[in-house]
């Protein structure tokens, strides 16, 4: 259950985002992770729905880009057919994770501020 | 942000983050391998399932190093310092961090228990993680390779069904091969091929913490890690017939 520490570290950077911001609330926080990321989104949310309480992030929904893990070939670009070994067919040399298949990161954060 | 007639409505404002969720932990875990090098200490991170045999390996890695290398570790464990106690009395200066209901070491904890020991004596420096084949892939504590034990009667399925431990792994010790006899069906031949399908280049040793087979190629490569010349290149070795 690394989720819950992971949800806290969302809500503490978006409490700093929001106090450099003077935000009265927070709508949305964007996070992408990747499938090898080691991370389950839905006990992310979970987790984070608990941890978000008596904070500024009370409300704020959790916007989650689930990246798909695929591997190809550097060289010659095929795909790797799921679960078959990782190496290319045609050129014999390792494959390469898709970009941000293991990704965890916050993209954005959505705060509410008095209007001008 | 409403714009026109000042009415002061809430308003959204977007801000730009792009950080990786476990920034705090990576920059813990990079002071933490800026210590390690700067010292001259190879530190390894050493993950596996409970009962794989990753405390029993570094017994058999004291044995088998003779005092060619100086050793120390933390180990980390939901409660007891058996493992701390067990390696202690294998000659490695260690010390037990106790997570509680943490199922992972992280670099903060990592580094905390540092702060109380000698580790800059040692060679090669051991970090035993929690027994769990799921949460620990995923925190970085500032080691210079990851090393994945994996014992034989844990089943060649395994790493098919914990891809991201071997994905992010530098080397995998299949361990306890003396009982590969007694399981029916058990292949070393099976494992490798579960290695190939979610670890590009794998790299791998089959051993015995019991028998001491494979003791001397695991040497070997601590040798060559400490002396930064391990090999990029797949290892592997055969098992005598």
């Amino acid at each position: 259950m690394h989720e819950l520490s992971l949800a806290q570290g969302v809500v503490r950077r978006t409490v700093v985002a929001a106090q450099e911001a003077k935000a009265k609330a927070v709508r949305r926080i964007f996070l992408r992770i990747g499938e090898l990321a080691g991370v389950d989104g839905r006990q992310l949310t979970s987790a984070f729905e608990v941890v978000r309480g008596g904070t500024i992030c009370d409300g704020a929904v959790l916007d989650i880009e689930f990246v798909a893990a695929s591997w190809s070939c550097p060289t010659c670009a095929v795909a790797i057919e799921s679960g078959a070994p990782l190496r290319c067919p045609t050129c014999g040399i390792a494959a390469q994770l898709a970009k941000d298949a293991d990704a965890l990161s916050i993209l954005r954060i959505e705060l509410e501020v008095d209007g001008v | 942000m409403c714009e026109s007639c000042g009415c002061g409505d809430p308003a959204l404002m977007p801000v730009d983050v792009h950080e990786r969720l476990l920034a705090g932990n990576d920059h813990v875990a990079a002071h933490n391998r800026a210590h390690f090098q700067a010292a001259g200490v190879l530190a390894l991170n050493l993950m596996g399932s409970p009962g794989a045999g990753k405390t029993a390996l570094l017994e058999a890695t004291a044995r088998e190093l003779g005092g060619r290398l100086r050793l120390g570790a933390v180990s980390g464990d939901l409660a007891t310092d058996r493992d701390g106690e067990r390696l202690r009395a294998a000659g490695i200066p260690s010390r037990t961090i106790q997570t509680n209901s943490s199922c992972h070491l992280d670099a903060t904890l990592v580094h905390d228990t540092l702060h109380g020991m000698d580790w800059q004596r040692s060679d090669v420096f051991f970090l035993e993680n929690v027994g769990n084949l799921v949460c620990p892939a995923i925190y970085d504590l500032g080691q210079a390779a990851n090393i994945v034990v994996l014992s034989v009667t844990e089943g060649e399925d395994k790493p098919l069904k914990y891809p991201v431990m071997f994905k992010n792994c530098d080397l995998v010790l299949l361990t306890k091969v003396d009982l590969l006899p007694h399981l029916p069906g058990v292949t070393l031949d099976a494992f490798v091929d579960a290695f190939g399908r979610v670890m590009p280049e794998p790299r791998w040793l089959a051993l015995s913490a019991l028998t001491g087979v494979g003791m001397p190629e695991w040497v070997q490569w601590l040798l060559a890690m400490r002396a930064g010349q391990a090999s990029k290149k797949p290892l592997r070795i055969r098992l005598p017939s």
